[in-house]
């Protein structure tokens, strides 16, 4: 959507939530992992891999008494993006919260392997997830390191993996790092990308380090504007599907093959993030991430969590990217 | 499939219906979230309606009866599969999948 004004964008979202049957339809948040599929991708290209009627699923939830899904939480296939072929995959966070278990691991596996057989424009990852499943312990961890090393493997081979970061669980634990291997990071300002998440920090830190109820702590310190400003996304955009799809359009433009897998690479990496680090060297007085984004060149880092996004994309500094990039 | 241990319950009803569906592709609606459940509908064997549930709310199964009997008066379908992952969803909650997984057969 290109409306700028308010009035403008309020007549344009009243329009296309009157043209489709939901109004949830809009928001990328809001839409299940089926429906992102179903809106984001050329309509009716999806070819599903392992389809919930072949029943692949966990060989571990039933045992410990917990139901399992058809599709164990994630669904993968090849479809068309803009006409080119993808592969992609979508994960359901309302299913154990998105969780990595063995199946739901090896499918994200298989997809990546298989993309390096019949060499798919892009792989896209709609990432909806708090990490590993910790019901099924050593073969979730197991599960999310295979998926690290196939998301490389597609990058060394020369294709490139976008990840999608919109969805109510956000991205984290094992998947978090997972995001961070693929060459494209597009998020929402509702978006959320972090290792640990919020409870994780307050339960092993103490709520005085880190209180997970403050939503806009969370949001200062993971969400999709923040990751912008750090440079830890390469795409902010507005929580709609549409928007998504755009996005995933456009990087895929500018990635005609993989950024290379190389020390020089890995090494700007390093060097950008010791001098993010050194930014929080001296005494912060108040906020964290307040300081980081001053750090970083925003010179009124109070009113970001008031601005829209159109106004945040225009306030990251060269500070927050490697050169690489 | 193994044996399902404590902790799950399952279920299977049968119900003699005359209104045949014509082929169609697997239908699956919902999510197995808290209160939640999803609905995969596929080709049956025979003229029955077959419904198969696994639920984590043990006990229920004179209520999945009386809505599965709403659910087939409603439809009256014949020669469907009907497979339910549930997460103790309340009566209501599964006969709105139901009948948005009927909505959403197509030929």
């Amino acid at each position: 959507m290109t409306a700028t004004t308010p009035i403008a964008r309020a007549n344009a979202v009243a329009a296309s939530a009157a043209s489709t049957s939901a109004v949830a339809a809009n928001s990328y948040a809001e839409c299940s992992a089926r429906e992102r599929l179903a809106q984001l991708l050329d309509p009716g290209s999806f070819h599903e891999w392992l389809p919930p009627a072949e029943r692949v699923m966990s060989p571990h939830l039933a045992q410990l008494g917990v139901p399992s899904a058809f599709d164990d939480g994630v669904a993968i296939g090849r479809a068309r993006l803009d006409g080119r072929t993808v592969f992609v995959a979508a994960q359901e966070g309302a299913f154990m919260g998105g969780g990595v278990g063995e199946v739901h691991g090896a499918k994200l596996v298989g997809l990546l392997r298989r993309a390096l057989r019949e060499r798919p424009a892009a792989v896209l990852l709609l990432l909806d997830s708090g990490g590993v499943r910790l019901h099924e312990a050593n073969a979730g961890l197991i599960a999310v390191s295979e998926v690290m090393r196939a998301v490389l493997d597609a990058r060394d081979a020369g294709i490139p993996v976008i990840a999608l970061i919109g969805a109510a669980n956000g991205c984290f634990g094992g998947m978090g790092i997972v995001a961070r291997c693929t060459d494209f990071v597009v998020m929402s300002d509702l978006g959320r990308l972090a290792m640990s998440g919020p409870e994780v920090i307050e339960a092993s830190h103490g709520v005085e380090e880190f209180d997970a109820r403050d939503r806009a702590l969370v949001w200062r310190t993971t969400g999709g504007k923040h990751r912008w400003l750090s440079g830890d996304c390469d795409a902010l955009v507005e929580d709609e599907v549409a928007a998504f799809r755009r996005a995933a359009i456009d990087a895929m433009e500018a990635l005609p093959t993989a950024r290379a897998v190389t020390l020089e690479a890995l090494e700007a990496e390093h060097a950008l993030l010791a001098r993010r680090l050194a930014l929080l060297d001296a005494p912060v007085s108040g906020d964290d991430a307040l300081a980081l984004w001053r750090g970083l060149g925003v010179e009124d880092a109070a009113s970001v969590p008031d601005l829209d996004v159109a106004e945040v994309v225009a306030l990251r500094t060269g500070a927050a990217v490697p050169e690489h990039r | 499939m193994t044996a399902i241990p404590p902790g799950l319950e399952t279920l299977d009803f049968r119900f003699a219906g005359t209104r045949a569906v014509p082929a169609f592709a697997p239908v699956l609606v919902g999510v197995v979230g808290s209160g939640n459940l999803e609905v995969m509908l596929e080709p049956g064997d025979g003229g029955d309606c077959a419904v198969h549930v696994q639920t984590s709310a043990r006990g229920f199964a004179p209520v999945w009866q009386a809505v599965l009997d709403d659910f087939h008066h409603r439809h009256d379908l014949a020669g469907v599969r009907v497979s339910i992952n549930d997460m103790g969803a309340t009566p209501a909650v599964v006969s709105l999948r139901l009948d948005q997984a009927v909505r959403e057969l197509q030929p």
